[in-house]
């Protein structure tokens, strides 16, 4: 049950390539080992989800791929070059947000277009048509103070989306918002992956949204911080209310469950292999 | 802070550039303060005022030593006429404006590099920590003995005035910006240069704005004070001059002008602030 590398794709093709990785945190007279030579490969247009139980280093996982924080060893590769700091081919999205709340919703997703020197018109073009994509067309001259939580996620996407990155890392993205929201807003992630396809990385610590979302479901277990467990989801998209109630989504969903919530500690683990 | 690479000098000019695109809509804000209680509430506002008026009338006409509100009224009529109110007004303002002007001017910038900069924060603290338990005032003397008795020392003192506390809002603005914002800039392909104009700027104006409002307020109460001690012409002295000869109107008159003059400016910061800072969520 314990894979810690998954089976596809090969190494040297993958998108994003996660070797031996491990990121120790310096706590004054001790080291904390956030994450333990974690690697992981993911496919171009795969849609990875990453689960796990709170402070197993998803975020830290994410970070590094992001290019904001550097692994004590081992390495990133984003398309076999190392990753060594943010780029223009990795769009975020952050658990909290993190709207300019001076900016228009127009404006912020303006903002990565202004960096990259892109022309007022052009800017504008873009950002109305990712605008419209993620639904806040009439909000588009709102600040996000005037947002509820679903519609600044939104516009954290268009955010992303308008830089044109060929990788989307998300932080648990819907982590705050209500059931319904969230579950509207995976089929309209879903939709707009459909249309524009991207490599997406998606951690959360919902084990429906894992598998409702992902062509992989990647476990991570704490202490240290590890893959545990790699589940493919060979089902189709597009991906339904059907298959949400289906049998091989319960059974898949089960599978995940059990690692997620029952893992066995390091030690155990290995006198079972 | 760990984004810091860039050379110090540049920093100013970009701080201009930061407001005039990115510049927030201040839709909302200003039609939330004007609703239906908004008369009411002035009708109360000016209702307080008279029947303050009133209790002063009656104080004087028992017998305190008072002026009446029309001696008062009067004697700033006469003042107002010969031109000694708006000489003495105008003095103190060019004064405090010119003290308040060099003290943001330069507290602003330095209080940027303090927050940017762990060498230029530890380098300037201990100056500012330790200056910051003088009051300004104190520092007069001083001012006189070394640059005269003109009108540098006054407007020194000011500039310290307003200096100190614009200083370490700015300060604190700076720290204080949230770092997923910062996360999110730098994830777009904002490099340093453009985080700090377009993030760090716009975050901090709030801390700064407040910084200007308490420093204005601090200027003008040393101001005066300054002025009650050394001075040639201002409000300061005209009251100064009246105590001698036992003036109480024009004694009156100079506090209502140093009040509505010192509410008038607060009120125009706190416009300025509205403007810039509606974005804010307040909860
Ligand atoms: N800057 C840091 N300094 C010290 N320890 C840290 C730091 N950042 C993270 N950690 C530790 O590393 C571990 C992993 O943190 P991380 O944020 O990656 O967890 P997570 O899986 O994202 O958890 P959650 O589901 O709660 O978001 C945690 O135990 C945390 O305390
Ligand atoms: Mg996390």
């Amino acid at each position: 049950m314990t894979t810690t590398t998954s089976t596809r794709p090969q190494t040297g093709t993958a998108k994003i390539s996660v070797r031996e990785v491990t990121k120790e945190f310096d706590l004054g007279k001790e080291t904390f080992t956030a994450l333990d030579r974690v690697s992981l490969d993911v496919a171009d247009n795969e849609f990875v989800t990453v689960v796990g139980p709170s402070g197993c280093g998803k975020s830290t996982l994410m970070n590094i791929l992001a290019g904001l924080e550097e692994p004590t060893s081992g390495e990133a590769l984003v398309d076999g070059a190392t990753v060594t700091g943010p780029g223009p081919e990795r769009g975020v999205i952050f658990q909290q947000y993190a709207l300019f709340p001076w900016l228009t919703v127009r404006k912020n997703v303006e903002f990565g277009l202004r960096t990259a020197k892109m022309s007022k018109g052009e800017r504008r073009e873009k950002a109305d048509h990712f605008i419209e994509m993620v639904g806040l067309t009439q909000f588009a001259d709102a600040l996000p103070k005037m947002l509820s939580g679903g519609m600044r996620q939104r516009c954290a996407i268009a955010r992303a989306y308008a830089v044109d990155p060929s990788i989307l890392l998300m932080d648990e993205p819907f982590g705050a918002l209500d059931a319904l929201t969230r579950v509207n807003l995976q089929d309209q992630l879903l939709e707009t992956w459909s249309r524009e396809k991207r490599t997406v990385v998606f951690i959360t610590h919902d084990v429906d949204e894992a598998v409702y979302l992902a062509n992989r479901v990647v476990v991570m277990a704490a202490r240290p911080g590890r893959i545990y467990d790699v589940v493919d989801v060979d089902l189709p998209y597009p991906r339904t209310e059907e298959f949400r109630l289906s049998h091989e989504f319960a059974e898949l969903r089960n599978r995940v469950w059990n690692s997620v919530y029952h893992q066995t500690g390091p030690d155990a683990e290995r006198t079972g292999d | 802070m760990s984004v810091s690479t860039e050379p110090s000098t540049s920093e100013p000019e970009r701080t201009t550039r930061a407001t005039d695109d990115d510049k927030a809509d201040d839709t909302g804000r200003s039609r939330a303060v004007a609703g239906p209680g908004r008369g009411r509430a002035l009708l109360l506002n000016l209702l307080s005022v008279l029947l303050g008026i009133a209790a002063w009338w009656g104080l004087a006409a028992a017998g305190f030593q008072l002026p009446t509100p029309p001696e008062v009224a009067e004697q700033a009529w006469t003042l107002a006429r010969d031109g000694t109110l708006a000489d003495a007004t105008l003095a103190s303002l060019l004064r405090v404006l010119a003290g308040f002007a060099l003290g943001t001017a330069v507290a602003i910038p330095v209080g940027f590099l303090m927050g940017w900069y762990t060498v230029a924060r530890n380098l300037v603290e201990p100056w500012i920590q330790f200056f910051r338990t003088i009051p300004p005032l104190a520092i007069l003397p001083l001012a006189i003995v070394l640059l005269g008795i003109d009108e540098t020392p006054k407007i020194f003192v000011i500039f310290l005035a307003a200096f100190l506390t614009c200083v370490i809002s700015t300060f604190q603005g700076v720290v204080s910006v949230d770092r997923t914002l910062i996360n999110a800039a730098r994830v777009l392909g904002a490099g340093d240069a453009e985080i700090f104009a377009r993030v760090v700027v716009p975050a901090s104006t709030p801390f700064i704005l407040v910084g200007m409002r308490v420093g204005l307020g601090s200027s003008w109460a040393t101001l005066v004070a300054a002025e009650l001690i050394a001075a040639q012409k201002g409000l300061g002295k005209l009251m100064q001059d009246a105590q001698l000869y036992y003036d109480l109107p024009t004694i009156f008159v100079g506090l209502i002008a140093i009040g509505v003059l010192g509410l008038l400016m607060d009120r125009l910061l706190l416009l300025a602030e509205a403007r810039l800072t509606g974005w804010q969520e307040r909860r």
